[in-house]
């Protein structure tokens, strides 16, 4: 349903002006670093085409991470803060399966393959439960009841409390996982190196391996799965329909909370196949990795217009690039500023966010 | 006499500390049109939310077919085969036509009898085939109102709800649409019709509550209540 704007009744285009202001201060202070940055992109097309590779490779977990963000804000309107950590979890019982299967890299690959597969399935579905779990006993009883914050509150609550599961975690020295934990309950844990790190395209000086290419391709089945998924089947549909208006889902014989519990166990799920396939891929799993890419992919699934499937999406993928941009054109140390910075700029002109509705979500 | 498929006795139902329904007794019989007219805020739309299961009542029985639903989640009453198209439409705006009809079948899941059931619709409203794969956003308030009716139409109701189906509408097409209302009962629906429009609404039921400030103050035939002198001054602007 349409509603009023609010820059429809306000007399100072506020709006306006702050997009005027925006526009200045880039043209000021940014127009010189950018064509710099933009003259050594052109002169090293090598290392632009390795950073985009990364760039594409880190934007893969990101958008699965921030599908999660997604799916549950969409429909509950609850910003999920425990998501990040739910990322950890995932990896850390992955790399417990990998112990408990005595995976290393002297595994022939026709049983390490089927074995990997396996523990990505058992992984997915322990995120999913664990996520709808938390839902149905901290979340549930807490919506429709006073304000929203009560929600987010406790989903802080549960991020410290899944931190806490990770350094436990990190202690564990059950037989069965072989020592993959370690000593130390804080440090790293280390990941063997399973997948092939052989270059794809060696002798060009670009460096894109298997491993990033298996990452990238887990990662596009996972997300035209869960496209298919939303967009085509009769619960996936049910599931919009939900989000965009909970009684008149109800009315039509959809059942509300089963329907959320599901955006839980999907986001849960994708969670947990991008915690084990960074392990794999950076061969580091630490209990405090779900902070900064929580933040990472929260701020991609708002980028991309938050509760937009195709927009987190999107998001995902151009976090991910910005960052292996700033990385190396800027620096490291810049590239959180970086990333704030251009979700800032495109919040200004796009409130909803790339992909984001106009039209209001919710009367 | 027919014997009543939806009984509401007692019927009380608060908004926080705000009792909107004080005690509503009610009946539907198999086959009728049954409307219930009152101004704003007398308490038609909480009545059908209470039906509908979308607030539970907090004292009181309703029973639909002998079988008690005043505690039944909402989804489940639907499963029963009573289904509302609600005040304001509600319909999914960034669902296409297509999908919100559906949406309305979701509790069936069969593809044979979802065909003839879209067919039906599209017959009673030719104009949703038209705009088959256009989001139910970009719907014009009547397209709107069609597509709501049509929905709750999916689900194949024994009881149908309608709340203020001729609310913001041009006079043309609520003739229409209240044609469209007879035609759907004399294919056999039951319907409980809550409406503002008080000269309409009685001209198409067959009997009628007045609700005033939560309270059932009058019940009779559509035809008597027409005449009634209360009416006439208070609902239907007869001096």
């Amino acid at each position: 349903m349409a509603t009023m704007r609010p820059s429809a009744i306000r007399t100072v285009p506020w709006r306006l002006l702050g997009q005027i202001a925006v526009v200045i201060f880039c043209l000021l202070f940014l127009t010189i670093p950018f064509v710099e940055m933009v003259k050594a992109m052109i002169a090293d097309p090598q290392l632009l085409a390795r950073q985009l590779l990364i760039g594409v490779t880190n934007g893969a977990y990101i958008a699965l991470i921030a599908l999660g963000y997604t799916l549950v804000y969409g429909i509950v309107e609850l910003i999920n803060f425990a998501h990040g950590d739910l990322y950890m979890l995932g990896a850390f019982f992955s790399l417990s399966l990998i112990g408990a299967f005595s995976l290393t890299t002297e595994t022939p690959w026709s049983i390490r393959a089927p074995i990997l597969i396996v523990v990505l399935i058992a992984t997915m579905g322990f995120t999913a439960g664990l996520n709808m779990l938390v839902d149905r006993w901290a979340y549930r009883r807490l919506r429709g009841v006073g304000s929203r914050m009560a929600s987010l509150i406790s989903a802080i609550g549960i991020s410290f409390v899944f931190q806490n599961l990770g350094l436990l975690w990190g202690y564990l020295r059950f037989p069965f996982m072989n020592g993959v934990m370690g000593s130390n309950a804080v440090a790293p844990k280390s990941f063997p190196a399973l997948l092939p790190s052989v270059n794809l395209f060696a002798g060009t000086g670009v460096r894109f391996g298997a491993k990033d290419l298996i990452v990238v391709g887990v990662s596009v089945v996972l997300l035209i799965g869960l496209y298919l998924f939303v967009s085509k089947t009769r619960l996936g549909k049910a599931m919009r329909a939900t989000a965009q208006d909970r009684d008149a889902a109800a009315l039509m014989g959809i059942d509300v909370n089963r329907t959320i519990s599901l955006a839980f166990v999907l986001g849960g799920a994708l969670a947990g196949a991008s915690g084990m396939l960074v392990g794999l891929y950076n061969g580091t799993a630490v209990f405090d990795m779900g902070f900064t890419a929580g933040l990472r992919s929260f701020t991609a699934a708002v980028l991309g217009g938050i509760g937009n499937i195709v927009g987190a999406m999107l998001g995902g993928l151009l976090i991910g690039i910005i960052s292996a941009l700033s990385d190396q054109y800027i620096s490291t140390k810049w590239t959180n500023a970086v990333v704030f910075g251009i979700l800032v700029i495109i919040l200004v002109f796009r409130p909803t966010g790339l992909l984001g509705d106009d039209t209001v979500q919710k009367a | 006499m027919a014997t009543p498929i939806l009984a509401l006795q007692d019927v009380h139902t608060y908004y926080g500390n705000i009792h909107a329904l004080k005690g509503i007794s009610l009946t539907v019989n198999a086959g009728e049109i049954v409307t219930l007219i009152g101004s704003n805020g007398a308490g038609k739309s909480t009545t059908l939310r209470t039906i509908s299961g979308i607030i539970n009542p907090r004292q009181g029985q309703i029973s639909f077919n002998d079988t008690r639903i005043d505690r039944m989640p909402a989804h489940e009453i639907v499963r029963l085969g009573v289904l509302q198209s609600p005040e304001g439409r509600r319909i999914f705006p960034r669902l296409t036509v297509l999908e919100n009809l559906e949406m309305g079948a979701f509790t069936r899941n069969d593809a044979v009898t979802m065909k003839e059931d879209l067919e039906r619709v599209y017959t009673l409203f030719p104009r949703l085939r038209e705009r088959i794969s256009q989001k139910g956003g970009t719907l014009s308030g009547g397209e709107q109102q069609m597509l709501a009716i049509g929905r709750a139409l999916m689900g194949r109701p024994t009881l149908l709800l309608l709340d203020e189906p001729s609310m913001g509408l041009a006079p043309v097409l609520v003739e229409q649409i209240f044609q469209i209302i007879q035609d759907i009962n004399k294919q056999g629906t039951t319907i409980l019709l809550v409406e503002q429009n008080a000269l309409m609404a009685l001209a198409v039921a067959h009997r009628g509550y007045v609700l005033q400030t939560g309270q059932i103050v009058l019940s009779d035939t559509a035809q008597a209540l027409q005449t009634n002198e209360t009416v006439q001054k208070a609902y239907l602007g007869v001096e």
